[in-house]
């Protein structure tokens, strides 16, 4: 068992709000340069350059999770992590059959492309990723339980889509495998505030939409090997 | 117009049956809350603001259908949720809402145009 530094909520270029420099390679050298040995990839309802980033990260000592920002009926950002290709083509289809089809408009709401390594367009996403997909909530977390994957309800402090601010509170039952704090708070203090979530996992990234703000919040996880399955252990045992 | 005399002209008298009667609303669940005085209402999608801002007794319009509507209503002693566009209730949330007997009513109306017709009513 070894103690694995990891920041597992990143945005790319592919998300409409992620900054032009958050292309594969800049994206792993920065992940370098913070000591991070896991990031995972999580744009906003998509998770298609999520493969090149971690075909990088292989060759340059970077484990990376494929993932998903997902935006719930509710207006609640969740983030999902899955392990293997096939998962992640599965959590696309998903992604794809309830996100509705208003085309995105590059100059109000920024470009949507995934890049190559060489910052080659390799695609472009063609409906508004930053919309609600049409699954509450419950919907989403079964969902990403059904296909193995672990589910988080991100930053759940921030007055805007998030747990806290759309539905009040967390739900009683909501499967969530672990809660996350953005890079603004104090997990100490939020934890002592908020004495009814300490059964839940709570875990601090930095939601990075620039360069400079990858690693800028980690997590620590004990983990045999930095990946998906660690990361499944480590959140699916019991505290303590 | 003081607070004071705005909260005149709200016809207290008014119960939430009376309100769904009037203004054809489909009753998803009625219970003893239908004998609720309507005090006013209230519009919002965040459940963190109802449960920050709206008042015991108003009526509150939402789009929203998770269970924790049902919860912040009652928390907020609420008179009654009315669901605007068509939307329905998810299957907890109507079973909160027996449980809580707080009346869960919907309307094809949005959510502007149901505010408004309400607001008509309580300050004729």
């Amino acid at each position: 068992m070894v103690c694995v530094k990891a920041d597992l909520h990143i945005h790319t270029f592919l998300s409409p709000c992620g900054d032009i420099g958050m292309t594969p390679l800049n994206i792993i050298r920065q992940a370098k340069a913070k000591d991070l040995q896991l990031i995972a990839i999580t744009d906003h309802n998509a998770t298609l350059q999520g493969p090149e980033i971690r075909r990088v990260g292989l060759r340059e000592g970077v484990a990376v999770l494929y993932g998903a920002e997902i935006t719930t009926r509710e207006e609640v950002h969740c983030l999902a992590y899955v392990g293997s290709e096939e998962q992640r083509e599965e959590l696309q289809r998903y992604l794809e059959k309830h996100l509705p089809h208003i085309p995105n408009d590059p100059d109000i709401f920024g470009y949507q492309f995934w890049v190559d390594e060489n910052e080659q367009i390799l695609g472009e996403a063609p409906y508004l990723l930053i919309s609600a997909i049409n699954q509450s909530i419950d919907q989403v977390a079964a969902f990403v339980h059904s296909i193995g994957g672990l589910f988080v309800p991100a930053h759940i402090e921030r007055p805007r889509n998030s747990l806290l601010s759309q539905l009040g509170f967390v739900p009683p039952g909501l499967p969530a495998d672990a809660l996350e704090l953005s890079r603004h708070t104090n997990p100490v203090a939020f934890c002592s505030h908020n004495a009814y979530l300490k059964k839940y996992k709570i875990i601090q990234s930095s939601d990075a939409h620039y360069l400079c703000d990858v690693g800028s919040v980690h997590t620590m996880f004990g983990m045999d090997i930095p990946g998906f399955d660690g990361l499944k252990k480590a959140l699916t045992t019991s505290h303590e | 117009m003081g607070k004071e005399t705005f909260h005149k002209k709200i016809k207290y008298d008014m119960t939430v049956k009376e309100m769904a009667d009037a203004l054809k609303l489909r009753v998803f669940s009625a219970g003893e809350g239908m004998k609720n005085k309507v005090a006013g209402g209230y519009t919002s999608d965040l459940l963190s603001d109802v449960m920050g801002y709206a008042d015991t007794g108003q009526v509150w319009i939402t789009l929203q259908t998770h269970k924790n509507v049902m919860a912040i209503a009652s928390l907020k002693e609420l008179s009654a949720v009315v669901l605007v566009k068509g939307f329905e209730p998810d299957e907890d949330t109507l079973a909160l809402a027996r449980q809580e007997q707080i009346p869960l009513l919907g309307t094809p109306d949005q959510a502007f145009e149901f505010s408004g017709r309400l607001y008509r009513m309580l300050h004729p």
